[in-house]
């Protein structure tokens, strides 16, 4: 035959795949030319290494910028990989044709526009697409099903070249009809294919084969000057430019956006184009076998009636083979009694798959590496084996960079540095990290390398996977923390609505619970490193709104030990909710909370008794309400163990409830009084429980008020002022008192002259509430 | 009550039968469309099918024929439904329409059945007390102890003339009927076959026979089908109205006719009826109109019909002790009725939503107050 043998494809089409090995091995072409960077051309014997599995993608990148790339992904079941494979295989020439991603990158970079590989293989919506446009011709709606009706499942049969010689005469009419169709890029890639074409055919004879996309066969088989194509193509603009492979998953190719050629359903291409025949059977004997391990019972009877269903569905609607459609449908009402939830694991595993590429150790070095290398270099930061203790302080901007740096790499898995105890009383500006560079750290950075080019973009492509699939609230929440440390601003608002989504799915109080304080905390983070935090906020407030909700029910019932864990649940709450920015709504929301919770009986005595003791702190309590709401936990007809509960929240353990106890004496008065009333057996049961709560307070205040009891219920119960304890005088002494003021003003920054009627006022205030 | 809800207005409803009953079988009402699908179809009809798969498809979701004939749309939903379903029935797999009420389920499963067989009256009315003589056989005893068992004495279900002649036979409410009574279905689908021991005879089915039941999966406490009789079926799901217009549309056509049946005053009030509708919607998918708030998903079905009957409710507290104007709080304790089935779960799931979504909406603030002292 004259001339070059071109065959239009469909980027990972399978069964343009399957037509693109018959028509090669059919025509036996002394060169085969593909569509995609000739920067990768140095790169492409590596296709035929031992460690290469699809699928992978070529990156090329703007050496001075790896973030500025583009990706050219493979799977097994594209064309372009198995024409590569085929050449490679036999010793063929094999060479990239496209325009160089040199001026691409640099187009790109004019521009100022996102840089996706869609370059090469995109179609981007304001275009024409050609598929589309011939599907219409032919009838139908879905120019996907029209291509899969046509080619993809067309069974191997006939004359090997005679579809591609069809598509190109379709493609033809196609191209006089739109002319580039919207895609002025265009008219370069083909004038660069041209030229290459005709270097190869002086080369290598007229029979070279070229594989391109099927939109730009006419353009191939156009007789163009050479001046016309070479004036179209002087004076690009042209940046240096590094490539490498890099491993690619299934996943990415199913990603829709950034990369124009996605498909939807690799695994489905992969499985028709894998399946030596009957693909509807045995797709169906997959889903069932995925089914049943997930521990739903498929029989072999139900495996047949899907196979038929779908090819009635075909029949139906006019196909002829069942495609995925079909199969999923069939599937749903067969398998799955119609619903779609095992129909999700189904899309998720085999539509899509887990399948991951693997790119040979010796291949160059992934971009993420030399990004890796650059910030080090710039941060002063060198990798070194010998571990070392780093403190950063965070107030300066290189110490900053290093801390994100690090974070980063920890949520890439790289952890080359380690948090570490700071020394005591840091506050949020400075980080204490243990770095240690360990060899098999660079392989780690090699697998990372699947999620992005820099180490800002993967660490945030990760961040946001992480989140999708993260298991419990408590991750997510981890997640929005160190997307925070990082300064991940991109991944963030996508971490933190995986948050809200899981906060209110979550049925737990006590998980919600957990999750808050971690959030209030991010909070503060934000501040400190200037981050956006208001989606943040909103989804923390939220959180804080369902714990309020849910934290009443959640609180009756409870045995000892759970009620201990509620207890502390409340605590963290309380302080996670003070931290919370907004106009307060939240927060009188939970005093509300707190007040219902201090009220209620069927609420255990250690969770009342710390609600009430949260309201006597925040001064939510009316003179003397303490007094009466302690004097009615421990009236006599309250179970000794629920009053005694009620003294360990109220007054228990390390909140300063000793002092508090201390200085009200009305309080001790009950306290002591309760004790006394207390009958012998169960004076015992609750032993236990009064000394944890009265062994938890210092010394001193211990022996204080042993002091105090030691003089007996008439010098306990006395009123204030009657007679002081030991050490006190009989009065407040008004000039000690001022004294102190000067002190006070100068600690607390008020102005002193000023501060006299509000003193004044402060201390009626302290009296009130004390 | 079967509302149908995805239908548009029939015809058959706007013009009353020559014989006068209040609603006429599908293949009398829309005998005209079937004629002309059949004059014009020429693909291949399955044994004793009256139309194509693709025919009866066309049918259900309406089109114009070549000829210029207008085929009314009778299901408004997903292609998809519809062309399983039809397709399950071409591969004499028996049918189960799926659906909370409210979606229609009825009204496919008559429309199939006159589309297929051109007879959608081989009907057995589900419910506890249906004997198995409605699925299998019975006797004329006057006939029986008079003559002996013999043909004549027998008295065929639904089922068996639909087996003996290729036609489709109708079961409604599957999960109401008593499970030894599902169970005989069990081989009559696997074997195609029902013997008559008395006899010493069997039905055999002829080509063309087929089932389709209908039932209702989010109803609790009815007889759940063993998991033998499910293998026998392909399992259709009829979806909720997709968008919240249809829906709204639906309810307020329906509160319109129980209104004027109860004599209550339509007092507009749609702008009441989109948020109940909203409410609905919003809680049965877990996620608020927006889009950017998931929320919990309480325990009951939340169907449309169960919207309408939340409506009408209101209707008549506003009629009979309001001011005749469908406020806020005459739907407010309907909707915490209709949402708050389980004390516990459904009632934190309730809150959670008036909390986080009724109160910050812009104009919901009356709902929200509403709410709240229904709550208690």
């Amino acid at each position: 035959m004259t001339g070059p043998l071109l065959l239009g494809v469909r980027h990972h089409g399978p069964g343009s795949a399957r037509a693109v090995r018959a028509a090669l091995d059919a025509a036996d072409p002394p060169a085969v030319l593909v569509e995609g960077p000739p920067e990768g051309d140095a790169l492409l014997p590596l296709a035929a290494a031992e460690g290469m599995r699809p699928p992978v993608a070529l990156l090329v990148h703007a050496a001075n910028d790896p973030g500025r790339s583009a990706f050219w992904p493979f799977a097994a079941f594209s064309p372009e990989w198995v024409a590569i494979r085929w050449a490679l295989a036999r010793g063929v020439p094999v060479r990239f044709v496209d325009l160089p991603a040199a001026h691409l990158l640099a187009a790109d970079e004019a521009a100022g526009a996102e840089v996706g590989g869609g370059g090469a293989h995109g179609r981007e919506a304001a275009r024409i697409d050609p598929l589309r446009a011939l599907a219409h011709a032919a009838g139908h709606d879905d120019p996907e099903r029209w291509w899969e009706d046509v080619v993809e499942h067309r069974g191997a049969a006939g004359d090997p070249l005679a579809p591609f010689a069809a598509l190109g005469e379709a493609m033809s009419a196609l191209r006089e009809a739109h002319g580039d169709g919207g895609r002025p890029r265009d008219a370069l890639r083909e004038a660069h294919m041209r030229l290459s074409l005709r270097a190869a055919r002086r080369e290598f004879g007229d029979a070279v084969a070229v594989v391109c996309g099927a939109w730009h066969v006419p353009a191939l088989a156009r007789t163009v000057p050479v001046g016309a194509d070479r004036a179209l193509l002087k004076g690009l603009p042209r940046v240096r430019t590094e490539a490498g492979w890099v491993p690619w998953t299934h996943r990415r190719l199913a990603r829709s956006s950034g990369y124009g050629a996605g498909v939807t359903s690799p695994g489905w291409y992969g499985h028709l184009f894998t399946a030596p025949d009957r693909p509807v059977e045995r797709w169906m004997t997959r889903v069932a076998g995925l089914l049943r391990e997930e521990g739903r019972t498929v029989s072999p009877a139900e495996v047949i009636e899907a196979v038929r269903l779908a090819d009635a569905l075909a029949a139906v609607r006019g196909r002829p083979l069942a495609g995925l459609g079909e199969t999923t449908d069939a599937v749903r009402a067969v398998m799955c009694d119609g619903s779609d939830l095992p129909l999700r694991l189904v899309a998720d595993r085999l539509v899509v798959g887990d399948v991951l590429g693997e790119v040979p150790e010796d291949a160059p070095a992934v971009p993420l590496q030399r990004d890796l290398t650059r910030l080090q270099r710039r941060l002063r930061l060198r990798p070194e084996a010998a571990g070392r203790t780093l403190e950063l302080d965070l107030r300066r901007d290189n110490d900053a960079a290093r801390s994100r740096l690090l974070h980063r790499l920890r949520l890439l898995g790289v952890d080359w540095g380690e948090p570490a105890a700071g020394r005591a009383g840091t506050g949020t500006f400075r980080e204490t990290w243990s770095v240690r560079w360990r060899p098999e750290l660079s392989v780690k950075v090699a697998e990372a390398g699947v999620w992005g080019t820099t180490v800002e973009e993967a660490a945030s492509a990760r961040a946001v996977a992480s989140a999708r699939a993260a298991a419990s609230l408590h991750q997510v929440a981890g997640l929005v923390e160190q997307c925070l440390l990082g300064g991940l601003a991109d991944a963030l608002p996508v971490v933190v609505s995986a948050l809200a989504d899981r906060a209110a799915l979550d049925s737990d109080v006590g998980r919600l619970a957990d999750a808050l304080p971690a959030l209030a905390r991010s909070l503060r983070y934000g501040d400190v490193r200037a981050t956006d935090t208001a989606a943040l906020a909103r989804a923390a407030t939220g959180l804080a709104e369902r714990v309020c909700v849910g934290l009443p029910p959640a609180c009756t019932g409870l045995g000892a030990e759970a009620a201990a864990a509620m207890r502390a649940r409340i605590d963290a709450v309380h302080t996670a909710v003070g931290l919370l920015p907004g106009e307060g709504g939240t927060t009188g929301r939970w005093w509300t909370v707190l007040r219902g919770l201090a009220a209620r009986d069927t609420v255990p005595g250690e969770i009342r008794g710390r609600a009430f003791r949260l309201l006597l702190d925040g001064g939510h309590l009316a003179e003397g309400e303490a007094a009466r709401a302690m004097a009615l936990a421990l009236s006599r007809a309250a179970p000794p163990a629920e009053a005694a509960g009620w003294i360990e929240g109220f007054a228990g353990g390390a909140s300063g409830g000793g002092l508090l106890l201390l200085h009200d004496e009305r309080l001790l008065a009950l306290v002591d009084g309760w004790l006394a009333s207390v009958p012998p057996d169960a004076f015992t049961a609750v032993l236990p429980l009064l000394r944890r709560t009265f062994a938890a307070y210092e010394a001193g205040v211990r022996r204080s008020l042993g002091e105090l009891v030691g003089r007996g219920p008439a010098a306990v119960g006395r009123t204030p002022g009657a007679l002081p304890p030991d050490g006190f005088g009989a009065s407040t002494d008004a000039d000690r008192a001022d004294a102190v003021l000067p002190v006070l003003h100068l600690l607390l920054g008020t102005d002193r002259t000023a501060a006299g009627p509000a003193g004044a006022g402060h201390h009626e205030h302290a009296e009130a509430t004390g | 009550m079967t509302v149908p809800a995805t239908a548009p207005d029939t015809p058959a409803a706007a013009e009353p039968a020559p014989g006068g009953v209040l609603r006429p079988h599908a293949e009398e009402a829309f005998a005209a469309e079937l004629a002309a699908l059949a004059a014009r179809d020429d693909r291949r009809r399955p044994p004793n099918w009256r139309l194509s798969p693709w025919a009866v498809a066309t049918y259900l979701l309406g089109g114009t024929l070549p000829d210029g004939t207008v085929i009314t749309p009778k299901y408004v939903g997903p292609r998809r439904v519809v062309e399983v379903a039809v397709a399950t029935l071409a591969t004499d797999r028996a049918l189960l329409l799926l659906g909370v009420p409210g979606t229609a389920k009825t009204w496919v499963s008559e429309h199939l059945a006159a589309a297929v067989s051109g007879d959608s009256t081989l009907l057995v009315q589900g419910t506890a007390g249906t004997p198995e003589e409605s699925v299998r056989y019975g006797w004329d005893y006057a006939r029986l102890l008079a003559r002996g068992p013999s043909r004549q004495a027998l008295v065929p279900s639904p089922v068996m003339r639909a087996m003996a002649e290729g036609m489709t036979a109708r079961v409604e409410e599957l999960t109401r009927i008593p499970a030894d009574v599902q169970d005989g279905l069990i081989t009559l689908l696997s074997e195609k076959t029902l013997p008559i021991p008395e006899l010493g005879q069997e039905v055999q089915a002829v080509p063309g026979f087929n089932l389709i039941a209908t039932a209702n999966d989010r109803d609790r406490g009815v007889n759940d089908l063993s998991s033998a009789l499910r293998r026998r079926f392909n399992t259709v799901v009829l979806p909720l109205p997709a968008t919240p217009e249809e829906e709204v549309d639906i309810v307020a056509r329906r509160v319109g006719q129980i209104g004027r049946s109860l004599d209550l005053p339509s007092s507009g009030g749609l702008e009441e009826i989109r948020r109940v509708v909203t409410v609905f919607r919003e809680l049965r998918e877990g996620v608020s109109a927006d889009g950017r708030t998931r929320l919990k998903s309480p325990s009951g079905t939340l169907s449309t019909a169960e919207a309408i009957s939340v409506v009408t409710g209101g209707l008549a507290l506003a009629a009979h002790f309001g001011d005749g104007v469908l406020r806020p709080r005459d739907l407010a304790a309907g909707l915490r009725g209709a949402v708050v089935r389980d004390q516990a779960a459904d009632r934190a799931a309730w809150q959670e939503y008036l909390e986080t979504v009724v109160r910050e909406r812009e104009g919901w603030k009356d709902l929200y107050r509403a709410c709240r002292e229904a709550d208690g």
